[in-house]
């Protein structure tokens, strides 16, 4: 045996098989699946044509951005700009016009994730990115929805109407007591089934949580940030609906309503822009938490989780900095 | 179920769990032949290398000392067989370096006469604690899991520290090695029997003997033996690496934990390897010094796994050829576990007290895949079963900010490799940290020096 054939390099030796970057991505895919397919009986013909815009769109500006700006390889085998296209169109209304899309896929791919330096190294939640220009520059049609269960298989100008978070700002605002509000929406049952109007990823509180569950289970996210985070909106608003029922809505219809769970379980605990050790997602997911609240209860927006991960993602070098994992060792000597 | 199932523990933090592949935990051991030359390296231990005391030309025989320590963190080197010393030269090692050792080609098979090499149990502990301690170093004993620190430097209990109790390692946590798990089965009363010289020798009365569950029946052999050995309790442990890590056992077995920078004894605690413990036995009670160990050589497209005493100086070839030959699919040999042995790069590399097993890893397993960006998942973070951010270190490593390295206790890494053994996107972690690591030290040396 000649020694010029063997390989030498330090340890470790093996490596584990079963997560790659590409698995993890679509792991996460394959989560988001029970809300699509919820979606598709919801919005039907709007959802597959504002998913697939989003993530073609995505992959699209992706490639032409390595491409011919940054002058390396693309790599759309990671599945990272698909997921983002997935996440961008799960926030948007299954109406949204498809040049709408389009200039969201770049703002979120190129200002959010490429400007930075690609995967890995951008700050900000490209999806939320892409979704916050596009609610800041189109209020208008970003906040049109289609009924929800009535025009699924009209391509356009399908009847609009209000989400539930949104008949409850406004019905508040009109003076209408909460008991009347309330009427109006569908029982929370099926809120979470997926009966409500808004965007296409938010309807169904269900297919969300097993997605989630999903995740937990092949170990592609950690409870820290979802429960961090729910437990706190659902804590705080709970306060204040104790405090003033007539004023608040419970913390029931606050957890399971709007893109609570979506953002919860999907956008805040994108790898990237969330923190390294479990202490500081903990840290995090209150703090998104904590800045909902204030901005569905308080902010002129009725919805405000995307804000607050925004914001959120804003600390997260300072979580990293300052919150550091529990050392072994470090005790004093006994 | 079995009864132990119950009361199974493991350490807290991080750990990974990688596939087993046990493949010759059934295997018995097997002695294998004498080479017909041997070449014993000086330096087999962590400390001063010893000082040769034979010359070329010199008859040797079976267990007389050819290298004597040099100072306190030293041991001693004996003859593996006998025959002639034919030179001391310079052989490459497992380190990857050429160093000195000596070269004996063997004739015959003659021991020194006051050697007991008889199978026969010897119980009666007839000798002090202090004088264990010194014939444990003249026998040259290291720690055989493989750090092959000298195992009287860890008895020696530094003034002002006091220990109340001895963990012996079972564990093997690394996977596909079965030496220590066949030294369980096979020498269990001689193991109880060295455990209990070890107790006498640190005065201690309470001994734990931590083992992984996925080896139930060293498990059970010990704990059906146990019974009559007062003081020595079997431990059952959760099959999670680096459970056989040092502080990762004591934590789990005691739920102490050992200071950063610090040593076991700071929590009042000695830990020593069960084949340690064998030789222990072997030194005390048969005056056989360390001359030979049990070594798993395996791999997965290896004929014949197995587990073979092997007298120390062999050369890797010997152990290979016994085996069944070089797979022809050999990417890579490795000197110890996949996780944290080192890869070899000649056969010819003699085997030394710390090697525990001769590991053939299939070429196609043999290369690591191209590195890609850190996604920032933090999977490192949570496998650290030191509590460090791998990612971290690794980046501060490579923009050279060494205080800042210093801070995030890069020191206390174990290099386990874990974090790399993790990483989704297979970055170098380890590499780096053990580069940030050395370099770190060698600064806070230049740094005392200045004072």
């Amino acid at each position: 045996m000649s020694s010029q054939l063997l390989t030498v390099s330090p340890s470790p030796h093996i490596h584990q098989q079963q997560q790659t970057v590409s698995n993890l991505m679509f792991g996460v895919v394959i989560a988001l699946t029970p809300a699509f397919i919820v979606s598709l009986v919801v919005f039907g013909v709007g959802a597959i044509k504002v998913t697939l815009a989003g993530v073609f769109f995505c992959m699209l500006f992706e490639y032409l951005i390595s491409k011919y700006l940054l002058k390396k390889e693309a790599n759309l085998a990671d599945g990272s700009a698909i997921i983002t296209g997935i996440l961008l169109a799960f926030n948007l209304p299954a109406n949204l016009p498809i040049w709408i899309i389009a200039i969201g896929s770049l703002v979120a791919i190129g200002l959010g994730k490429m400007a930075f330096g690609g995967l890995g190294n951008n700050p900000f939640n490209p999806a939320m990115v892409g979704r916050v220009f596009l609610l800041i520059s189109f209020p208008v049609p970003m906040t049109s929805w289609p009924v929800a269960m009535e025009s699924q298989w009209r391509l356009a100008d399908g009847v609009t109407g209000a989400t539930p978070m949104e008949i409850f700002k406004e019905g508040l605002e009109a003076g209408l007591p909460i008991s009347e509000i309330m009427g109006q929406l569908p029982s929370y049952f099926t809120l979470f089934l997926g009966g409500q109007g808004g965007c296409i990823g938010e309807v169904s509180g269900l297919a969300l949580f097993l997605g989630f569950l999903y995740m937990l289970y092949k170990k592609i996210i950690t409870w820290h940030i979802p429960v961090s985070l729910l437990a706190t909106v659902f804590a705080l608003t709970g306060l204040f609906w104790m405090i003033n029922p007539a004023q608040y809505a419970d913390p029931v219809f606050q957890v399971i309503t709007g893109g609570l769970l979506l953002g919860a379980f999907y956008m805040a605990t994108d790898y990237v822009t969330s923190p390294m050790t479990s202490k500081g997602m903990l840290i995090y997911g209150v703090g998104i938490g904590v800045f909902t609240v204030v901005i569905r209860l308080w902010g002129s927006y009725p919805e405000g989780i995307s804000f607050a991960i925004l914001i959120m993602n804003g600390f997260v070098p300072l979580i990293n900095k300052y919150v550091k994992p529990r050392r072994f060792g470090e005790v004093k000597p006994a | 179920m079995n009864a132990f199932l119950k009361d199974i523990k493991t350490f807290p933090l991080g750990g990974v769990h990688p596939q087993e592949y046990k493949l010759s935990a059934d295997i018995p051991t097997e002695k294998l032949a004498l080479p017909k030359m041997v070449s014993i390296p000086i330096s087999q231990h962590i400390g001063v290398p010893a000082k040769p005391v034979v010359n070329a030309r010199d008859k040797v025989k079976v267990g007389q000392v050819i290298a004597k320590n040099e100072g306190f963190v030293s041991t001693n080197i004996h003859a593996s067989v006998s025959g002639m010393v034919t030179k001391i030269d310079r052989v490459l090692d497992s380190t990857g370096y050429k160093r000195d050792a000596i070269i004996i080609r063997v004739d015959g098979d003659e021991w020194l006469p006051e050697i007991d090499q008889t199978d026969e149990i010897k119980r009666e502990i007839s000798v002090e604690s202090d004088e264990i301690v010194k014939k444990i170093a003249e026998a040259g004993i290291v720690g055989l899991g493989g750090a092959t620190f000298p195992s009287h430097v860890k008895l020696a209990i530094p003034k002002g520290k006091k220990a109340d109790c001895l963990i012996i390692n079972g564990v093997e946590c690394e996977p596909y090695l079965t030496s220590d798990h066949r030294i369980m089965l096979e020498k269990t009363e001689e193991v109880l029997v060295g455990t209990q010289i070890l107790m006498k020798a640190l005065k201690v009365e309470q001994c734990w003997i931590g083992i992984e569950i996925n080896k139930a029946d060293a498990i059970a052999a010990l704990k059906k033996m146990c019974v009559q050995y007062p003081g020595i309790q079997v431990q059952p442990l959760k099959v999670h690496y680096p459970q056989g890590g040092e502080k990762q056992l004591i934590k789990a077995v005691l739920n102490r934990e050992v200071p950063a920078g610090g040593l076991p004894i700071d929590v009042g605690v000695v830990v020593q390897n069960v084949g340690t413990a064998f030789a222990v036995y072997e030194a005390i009670q048969k005056n056989k010094p360390l001359i030979e160990r049990v070594v798993t050589v395996t791999g997965k497209s290896v004929l014949k796994p197995s587990n073979l005493w092997v007298r120390i100086g062999t050369p890797v070839q010997e152990l290979i050829d016994f085996v069944g030959g070089l797979p022809e699919d050999t990417g890579k040999i490795i000197s110890g576990g996949p996780m944290m042995g080192k890869a070899l790069n000649d056969t010819e590399i003699p085997v030394a007290k710390g090697t525990s097993g001769i590991l053939i890893i299939p070429s196609e397993e043999a290369h690591r895949k191209p590195m890609k960006v850190c996604i920032r998942c933090s999977q490192c973070v949570g496998v650290c079963p030191m509590g460090l951010e791998p990612y971290l270190l690794m980046t501060l490593t490579q923009k050279e900010l060494y205080e800042r390295l210093e801070e995030d206790q890069v020191l206390n890494c174990i290099e386990c490799g874990s974090c790399a053994y993790t990483c989704p996107s297979d970055r170098p972690i380890l590499d780096y940290i053990r580069l940030g690591k050395k370099t770190v030290l060698s600064i806070i040396k230049e740094r005392n020096n200045k004072k």
